[in-house]
């Protein structure tokens, strides 16, 4: 086992992958000789040279469109965006190109190609730069949705990933950058649509990914003094969806609450929450709650900011309302 | 030479440098929060821009927005109250640094997803065309910009449509860490006008008084004929693309090399040349902007934050929300209407 931080470890997975096979490449803005805006590329220029570690323009529509007709025809690009937000310039690509060209085409045409880069909010960066976009993905039937939490994950999902024959949508945390793990020391991957109990507990189950994991622990660690247990589950993967292993859960707990950091109006946890009240409505014994973000752009102002947040204590209030404590 | 005009572009020049040395200051003490992109060095683009149209005029920037806006509105304690994200902050504190507003003084914004206020500008122009109002629009961006598809697509379209629009690229020859050679398939962008096509300009960015000639020209051009033009301003930013970048990727020789061609130094030679003012003078308008600089972050530590209450205000238009304001209905039942 060796302590790395998640920017490592989505390095490693990168750097391992690329080495195993020739038609993989990254590709983005200040990749190469930046070493990556937020360093997850650092010295992969060194180590490949320029023909496989391709710095672009800012051009997001231009890029993530090349990836795609690269992967079209055989290759296996990693498109960066320097951040979610500059994603949506290229969305037409992803929405419209990445994800329907194997279906358009009756199946002719396979589409290897991931996209990734930071996503959610970071600090006081505002309207523009602080969204979470993962639910305007995983809407997306042609596309495939991860989100990792932990270094570990971070690698392994990645690893999978870039193997994987479809167009993948991998969403880093970008406050997670410098978290630390253990990993592994042999190779490993993770299987998509696979998701992981955090913590496991009795009380009350919550669904959290990417950053809200963090949230959900520390609230988890506060109830437990007071002997409320929570189960955490992060299903890693957001489509597919490892609806199994929630439902294991909330039939355990009989309580759920998602948390996400996105907005609430028809963002991913209200998908969960509707699957979990077909699946499981005989189970519940309160209704599922959702803990998001606020229903509003992201304000500067750092007081403001802060309300915005699903925070540790919104969780845990969150807790007592479905425990009618 | 117009003295009055040399002291003023003086004086708005030396406003925006100390302006930004102390944004640079408070950031480090952690008063300023979030991004900060500073814009010394290229003052001469705002400043001759600014000063060679009306206040009328639009304005459109990036996130390097508080040169543009200094030069335009001038408020000081509304532009570092917004970066301290207080109350009385241009934006209320919703915007801070890259999202400067006055709508009332028509500086439409700093914007900072790269590239996408290009087609927003054409469109405040389209708006003045419709409506036979003589104002023209003044779009600013860098020259990392001019491979966004907005971009093309926003000056494809005032061509087409004669929109009364100024895009100005301030070519600071980095659009972050990369320099234009690797990003840019043509040397200078202003040859990028020839396919629209439109007129297009280069011009020293380092001279304020060569920038206010030829925006000058321009704007008569888009006010009385309709034309939009693209001018690149060849200019360069003296610090890192924010204050989280420091900038490796530059030789000192080059960082230096530039300094030495500071565009308020220029502007200042020139004014002693003509004997408009001496070196004293000259250091009183200087120390007046660092007292108002001074006089700002007191305004700006002394303004409230923000109401948390206000979270939810303006995400729509609503008619009465702004004469409820006595009667503030507290956050959380806010919340509680604003989501389920
Ligand atoms: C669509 C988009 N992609 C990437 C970014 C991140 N980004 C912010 S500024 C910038 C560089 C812009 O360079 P340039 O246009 O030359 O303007 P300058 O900063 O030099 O004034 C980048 C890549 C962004 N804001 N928007
Ligand atoms: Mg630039």
């Amino acid at each position: 086992m060796r302590e790395l931080t998640y920017r490592e470890a989505l390095r490693e997975a990168m750097a391992e992958e690329m080495e195993r096979d020739e038609r993989v490449f990254l590709m983005g803005e200040e990749v190469g000789h930046y070493n990556g805006a937020y360093k997850v590329s650092e010295g992969l220029l060194d180590r490949f040279g320029e023909r496989r570690v391709v710095d672009t323009p800012i051009a997001e529509t231009g890029f993530a469109g090349v990836g795609i007709g690269a992967a079209m025809v055989g290759l296996r690009p990693i498109i960066e965006f320097m951040t979610w937000n500059f994603s949506l310039c290229a969305y037409d690509q992803l929405v419209n190109n990445a994800a329907k060209l194997r279906y358009m085409s009756g199946g002719q045409i396979t589409l290897p190609i991931v996209f990734r880069g930071p996503g959610g909010a970071a600090h006081q960066l505002a309207a523009q730069h602080s969204q979470a976009v993962e639910s305007l993905y995983a809407y997306v039937p042609g596309l495939k949705v991860i989100a990792p939490s932990t270094p570990a994950d971070a690698k392994g999902l990645l690893k999978t990933a870039i193997r994987d024959e479809n167009p993948v949508i991998f969403i880093e945390g970008e406050v997670l950058y410098g978290h630390k793990g253990q990993i592994q020391d042999e190779e490993y991957q993770i299987p998509l649509g696979r998701g992981e109990v955090k913590r496991a507990g009795q009380d009350v189950t919550i669904v959290a990914w990417s950053k809200m994991v963090h949230a959900a622990l520390d609230a988890a660690t506060e109830l437990a003094k007071e002997g409320i247990e929570l189960e955490v589950i992060d299903p890693r993967t957001l489509r597919p969806l490892d609806d199994r292993l929630i439902f294991d859960s909330v039939k355990k707990t009989n309580r759920c609450i998602i948390v996400e950091e996105g907005w609430p109006f028809a963002g991913l946890g209200a998908e969960i929450a509707y699957r979990i009240m077909k699946e499981g409505f005989d189970y519940l014994d309160a209704p599922v709650v959702r803990v998001t973000g606020e229903d509003v752009p992201m304000p500067y102002a750092k007081n403001l900011e802060h309300e915005v947040f699903p925070s540790v204590e919104k969780i845990v209030r969150a807790v007592r309302d479905v425990l009618y404590s | 030479m117009d003295k009055t005009l040399m002291l003023s572009l003086y004086r708005d020049m030396i406003r925006i440098r100390r302006f930004e040395e102390e944004a640079a200051r408070s950031y480090s003490r952690g008063k300023i929060g979030g991004f900060l992109h500073l814009y010394n060095g290229q003052e001469a683009v705002a400043v001759g821009a600014m000063s060679a149209v009306e206040p009328t005029d639009y304005i459109v920037a990036t996130y390097r927005d508080h040169g543009h806006y200094l030069a335009r509105v001038g408020d000081m304690n509304a532009a570092m109250a917004e970066l301290f994200g207080k109350v009385d902050g241009c934006a209320k504190g919703r915007g801070g640094s890259m999202h400067y507003f006055d709508v009332a003084k028509r500086f439409m914004g700093g914007h900072a997803i790269v590239g996408g206020h290009v087609p927003i500008a054409a469109g405040i122009a389209f708006a003045s065309k419709y409506r036979g109002e003589p104002d023209v629009t003044l779009c600013f961006f860098g020259e990392g910009t001019a491979n966004m598809g907005a971009f093309h697509e926003g000056l494809s379209l005032a061509a087409l449509w004669k929109l009364p629009v100024i895009f100005i690229c301030e070519n600071n020859l980095y659009s972050m860490g990369t320099p234009l050679y690797r990003t840019l398939s043509v040397e200078d962008v202003a040859v990028r006008a020839k396919g629209y096509p439109m007129a297009q300009e280069i011009v020293n960015g380092d001279d304020v008084l060569e920038v206010r000639e030829v925006i000058r020209h321009a704007a008569k051009r888009a006010r009385t004929e309709s034309l939009p033009i693209l001018i690149e301003a060849k200019t360069y930013r003296f610090r890192g693309h924010s204050m989280s970048d420091p900038a490796k990727y530059r030789t000192k020789e080059e960082v230096k090399e530039w300094m030495e061609r500071d565009p308020i130094r220029l502007l200042a030679e020139r004014i002693y040349a003509l004997g408009i003012a001496n070196e004293e003078q000259l250091k009183a308008v200087d120390e007046a902007a660092k007292q108002e600089v001074a006089g700002a972050v007191k305004f700006a530590d002394e303004s409230p934050s923000p109401d948390t209450a206000t979270l939810f205000d303006d995400i729509y238009y609503e008619p009465d929300h702004h004469e409820q304001d006595e009667k503030v209905v507290p956050l959380e039942k806010r919340r509680q209407q604003a989501s389920v």
